[in-house]
């Protein structure tokens, strides 16, 4: 049912689209969201990934070493993972600096807070706390590269194999608990955000919605599933 | 039966406010809220007292007049009804109900439980209208429209302007009003023409005067007329669209 949709106001014809959507808080909300898309294809390329460590060391330190050379000899060697770096550390920039200044206008919408105790309806738990559960991930994503990435604070020896940290890792206790308290952050982040992206990007259709919450726990329960069996099967034992 | 109220009470726009407290007492159940409320200004009037000033217009859950936050909740406890239909069966005897005015920038507070929504009609202004021919009225099948489109426009056109989107939601945006203030245009043939304009109009000033969606579902459990949130999506689809065409356009 679309006819003669015409006249949108001229303005700004030389501003990148992009540019021109961000100026906006719902552009904003985009880039929030596209940005989330681009993590959720990083968390479950990476849980997959990793379930390799079932597979012993040589296959887990293979993969390591094929990630290096991905598309190799087309790219030179760790471009293409280079490349990929810089495409998240970019989205995880905007994603931050997007939610700083749209929770700064938030602050700022509504100065006077409620004197009285809310009683929310439909604001869940995950949905009030995005703000916190991604500080929470924020700061574990720096210290899980300076751990596995860089090795600034792995307990394994220096020249130790990537298989070798990720055990030497996880059998610290404290360092297993962090991760899972960060996971499970990170779970609570992925339930709100999941749905959430499909309002941001105006994806709605009254026949598919009901499978847009199905499909943010359905995605959090693997990811982060997958995700927690990790240190706890080094902690049990399974995998050494 | 007997309440006790806590209610803000402020003697204008810049002045501090408090909360007061109150004893509504031999309360009729099948009496309304904002009855209650009269009930006890009543009072305060014989006790030479300056009553407390509530917004109401036509108390039958249509003009989008009145609001009030009670125990936290815009409206109060009950989904789907604007507090001018809350009725004392609600509470039972002995409840202590804390009633505060909706609170958002957007919203000043004027007295008491009384607050500015002009900010609502800027949004309008920026482009909740069609402009058409003011001749004589025009056939009334002219312009054919589907079922499921007059439903669909319908359904967005059942908000009321009252305002408890915004005061419910966390964020204090008043996405859930806008939305469907655009939809019930966009979706119509009659509002085609000025689609796009309209849509950056209006998010523009609303995001003057509101914050950002976080896309909570605050605002659709308190709304009295149950607007869903499937509005604010497409808003923010022709939003998307708009500003892409805008740019083409110039
Ligand atoms: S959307 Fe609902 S809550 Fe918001 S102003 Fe309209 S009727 Fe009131
Ligand atoms: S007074 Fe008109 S809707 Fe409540």
């Amino acid at each position: 049912m679309t006819t003669m949709q015409t006249t949108a106001p001229a303005r700004s014809s030389r501003t990148p689209f992009l540019v021109e959507l961000y100026r906006s808080a719902l552009g904003k909300k985009y880039v929030m969201a596209i940005t989330g898309l681009i993590f959720m294809g990083y968390v479950l390329a990476h849980m997959l990934g990793n379930l390799k460590l079932y597979q012993g060391a040589e296959e887990f330190n293979t993969y390591a070493d094929f990630l290096r050379r991905l598309l190799y000899p087309i790219m030179p060697e760790s471009a293409t993972l280079n490349l990929m770096r810089v495409v998240l550390v970019i989205a995880l920039v905007l994603h931050v600096v997007a939610a700083a200044q749209l929770t700064a206008m938030n602050r700022k919408a509504r100065p006077e807070r409620y004197r009285s105790k809310r009683d929310f309806v439909a604001a869940d738990f995950a949905a009030r706390t995005m703000r916190w559960t991604g500080v929470i991930v924020l700061l574990f994503v720096i210290y899980h590269l300076a751990d596995f990435t860089w090795g600034w604070v792995n307990p394994a020896p220096e020249g130790a194999s990537i298989y070798e940290r990720v055990v030497a890792s996880f059998q610290v206790p404290a360092i297993s608990a962090f991760y899972l308290v960060a996971n499970l952050a990170l779970g609570v982040h992925l339930y709100h955000g999941v749905w959430s992206l499909f309002q941001s990007m105006g994806w709605v259709s009254r026949r598919f919605n009901h499978w847009r919450r199905m499909l943010a726990v359905g995605f959090t329960v693997v990811v982060i599933g997958g995700n927690l069996s990790f240190p706890i099967a080094v902690l049990t034992g399974i995998i050494d | 039966m007997n309440l006790t109220l806590r209610v803000w009470r402020q003697a204008g726009p810049d002045a501090p406010g408090r909360f007061e407290t109150y004893e509504a007492k031999g309360i009729s159940e099948d009496s309304s809220f904002l009855e209650m409320l009269d009930t006890v200004n009543e009072e305060l009037v014989a006790e030479g007292e300056e009553p407390i000033e509530f917004m109401h217009d036509c108390r039958e859950g249509i003009c989008g007049t009145c609001g009030l936050m009670i125990n936290g909740r815009a409206h109060g406890p009950e989904l789907g009804t604007a507090t001018c239909q809350l009725h004392m069966r609600t509470y039972s005897d002995g409840d202590e109900l804390v009633i505060e005015p909706f609170r958002a920038a957007g919203f000043p507070i004027i007295k008491d439980l009384v607050v500015g929504r002009s900010a609502f009609d800027r949004i309008i202004e920026a482009g909740g209208y069609v402009t058409v021919d003011t001749g004589s009225a025009p056939d009334a099948n002219l312009t054919p429209v589907p079922k499921e489109t007059a439903d669909l426009a319908m359904d967005a056109a059942a908000c009321i302007g009252c305002g408890a989107c915004v005061a419910a939601c966390p964020n204090g945006a008043a996405q859930l009003f806008t939305s469907a203030k655009i939809s019930q245009l966009n979706v119509l043939p009659q509002g085609q023409p000025e689609r796009y304009q309209r849509t950056l109009g209006m998010v523009e000033v609303m995001e003057e005067h509101f914050g950002s969606c976080t896309n909570m579902g605050e605002c659709e459990a308190a709304c009295p007329k149950g607007i869903s949130i499937d509005f604010i999506a497409m808003m923010n689809k022709d939003y998307r669209k708009a500003t892409f065409a805008g740019r083409k356009a110039g």
